[in-house]
């Protein structure tokens, strides 16, 4: 079984290019160069300096000794919440930000759930001088409050998506429009490992050296590169894509992706795409997606903005039907115990996204001389509203 | 044997008209009624819009209009139940748009397949990619006797214009410029370099331009330069207002074609 892209953008039976002819040129364009830009010598030497000495790269990789002890089992979290901006988004941001100067363009625009991808990408415009135009759900414009003021302090122009259920659904909707209408100047940074071909590959891409840096860190502290689990959070799945990478084709290695079940897999109101979508087109990707009898597509519901999406990456659509990676999913109130838990043993804040894969491990059956890595994506600074709204502090 | 789609050029080289409509708007039971004023008022060639959920290409009015359709009830099955005996009421070439997902779900084949019977003559998908229509489902449109239309842009390459000109059998939807439906506002949707380089391509398919046109005068700029226009957005808003559909659309269509140019 093959794991990486084929020629075509597909990975099995999903993905591909499902784009209107305005936004061929663009794709195409990004198809052409994306991988000959990405081997330049002058790329690579920029990006890796930025990741090392802007971004905080190397992340570390930290053994969670009272999680451990609590779940019987050596837990080690990967810290891409100690990343610049607070999440792993920024290592994709970094990337195609190079690859848009290359190209010529000088015009950003993004979408974003959870606001981390826009902060993300309202900064690296910021170090680039280049104008930066963020598209996001009315609803999460609401629930990311703090994100939305760090994309203003960054000089980026956030744009309230008001169609549909306003989340990041919308928010993809309305920056694809952008794009369209604006296909000679601007560059369209996708933050998530969805969309047309090349996105999914080269996001993944991008994001690859969170496994690139675990394969060495556990060599070094365990004897072995692989762990038994590696556990990610998916909405889009581009954390998830990252971490399990390198690990695709070591079978020995279990893959587990977690999604947001939201209120309950049969509330109606959830996320959960690998469980609750079938076969379909969204964002110009063919991949598992969220929708009706009528191939109308739903609209999603989780706590988290960053998983509230009703599709997931053609990657993870294909990774679910093989069985290469194993699909749970987690509600709200879990997610919720998770950030608890995680904030009282180890004293991390994680986002609301990450609590998802963090409430996994006690699902995993992992034994006590396993080694689990739980990629922590992303801190909960943005989240501290719902924290306070969800949680009587007084009463502890 | 041609299609109504294609034997329309034959008939009418200059100046045709084409409206397109989002189904199950205003109502639900809108669909054939529009039809039939749409020929009484002569429009050639009508698109009928299937609604969906997360139009892409389309601006505010058509995302607005699918919005309403769908919670109308609109649905592929609804809209070909509608559809059932149009051809005993009229012959106005009839085209089909609307996104892959939907038509994914019904089933390509299956939905080819009733759209013919129903008689359609045509479909517009925007997002099914140029690759995967030669690769997989040419063979089914013919064998329906089916056009299927696509689009360019100004930014198309010309070795993909020509590409697209071998594959399709109907017209080329020229986009006026780069924007998502309803997106000029302007007088002009002159992009005249545009336009005539397509012209001067010679190639098999009429050129139609779309997107934009909105008034006499636009509609008539773009028969300068193709063999017609198509109207969306500007109709769309036109059934929105208040008073009866024929009323509208009479006056709607009265309106761009009062000094006809063709």
């Amino acid at each position: 079984m093959k794991y990486s892209v084929d020629d075509n953008g597909f990975y099995g039976r999903f993905g591909g290019a499902y784009v209107p002819e305005m936004l061929y040129p663009n794709v195409e364009e990004l198809r052409q160069n994306y991988l000959n830009i990405m081997a330049e010598p002058d790329f690579q030497e920029e990006m890796q300096s930025l990741l090392r000495d802007y971004v905080g790269r190397p992340t570390p990789l930290y053994f969670a000794k009272r999680l451990s002890e609590k779940y019987n089992t050596n837990i080690y979290l990967k810290r891409e919440d100690l990343n610049h901006t607070g999440a792993h988004k920024i290592n994709n941001t970094i990337g195609q930000i190079l690859l848009a100067k290359r190209l010529g363009k000088t015009r950003i625009i993004a979408e974003t759930g959870a606001g981390q991808h826009g902060v993300a990408t309202a900064t690296v415009c910021a170090l680039m001088n280049l104008e930066c135009i963020v598209y996001m759900g009315e609803v999460d414009i609401e629930r990311q409050a703090p994100n939305v003021a760090r994309m203003k302090m960054l000089s980026a122009t956030v744009v309230p998506a008001t169609s549909g259920s306003r989340t990041l659904k919308d928010a993809t909707n309305e920056a694809i429009r952008d794009w369209i209408n604006n296909p000679e100047d601007t560059y369209y940074i996708i933050g998530s490992v969805v969309g047309p071909h090349p996105y999914p590959d080269m996001v993944a891409r991008f994001q690859s050296v969170i496994s690139e840096e675990m394969k060495a860190q556990l060599l070094e502290k365990t004897g072995n590169e692989n762990p038994d689990y590696v556990v990610a959070c998916v909405g889009g799945g581009s954390n998830a894509a990252g971490a399990f990478y390198h690990y695709l084709d070591r079978p020995e290695v279990k893959l587990v992706a977690v999604e947001a079940a939201g209120l309950g897999i049969d509330s109606g109101e959830s996320a959960a795409t690998s469980v609750l979508g079938k076969e379909g087109i969204i964002h110009g990707s063919r991949t598992l997606l969220m929708q009706t009898q009528d191939g109308q597509v739903t609209e999603p519901y989780s706590i988290s903005a960053g998983l509230d999406y009703p599709g997931v990456g053609p990657l993870h659509a294909h990774l679910h039907k093989s069985g290469r990676a194993i699909f749970e999913s987690i509600t709200d109130e879990e997610a919720l115990q998770a950030v608890l838990e995680l904030t009282r043993l180890e004293g991390i804040i994680p986002a609301l996204e990450t609590a998802h894969a963090l409430a996994a491990i006690g699902r995993l059956g992992a034994k006590p001389d396993e080694v689990v890595v739980i990629n922590l994506s992303g801190r909960g600074d943005k989240d501290l509203a719902t924290y306070l709204n969800r949680f009587n502090f007084d009463d502890k | 044997m041609t299609n109504r789609v294609q034997q329309l050029y034959a008939q009418k080289p200059k100046g045709l008209l084409s409206v397109y409509f989002t189904a199950g708007f205003p109502n639900l039971e809108d669909t054939v009624p529009i039809i039939l004023e749409l020929e009484k008022n002569g429009v050639d060639l009508i698109e009928i819009g299937m609604p969906f959920s997360d139009p892409l290409a389309d601006g505010p009015t058509i995302q607005q209009s699918s919005e309403v359709a769908i919670r109308n009830g609109m649905t592929i099955p609804k809209l070909f139940a509608q559809l059932q005996d149009i051809r005993q009421h009229t012959q106005i070439p009839l085209v089909l748009m609307g996104y892959l997902n939907p038509v994914m779900q019904y089933g390509v084949e299956r939905f080819l397949q009733k759209a013919s019977e129903l008689g359609i003559d045509g479909l517009i998908l925007p997002d099914l990619p140029l690759s995967d229509y030669v690769r997989e489902y040419k063979v089914v449109f013919e064998r329906y006797k089916l056009s299927n239309i696509f689009l360019i842009t100004p930014q198309t390459p010309e070795r993909r214009i020509r590409e697209i000109d071998t594959h399709t059998n109907g017209f080329i939807y020229m986009v006026s410029s780069a924007s998502v439906t309803g997106g000029t506002s302007g007088q002009s949707v002159v992009n005249t370099t545009y336009f005539e380089r397509v012209k001067g391509m010679g190639l098999r398919n009429p050129g139609i331009i779309g997107f934009g046109i909105h008034n006499q005068e636009t509609f008539a700029q773009a028969c300068h330069h193709a063999s017609g226009a198509i109207i969306g957005s500007a109709f769309i808003k036109a059934l929105a207002k208040e008073g009866s559909l024929s009323e509208n659309i009479r006056t709607f269509i009265q309106s761009i074609r009062q000094k006809e140019t063709a």
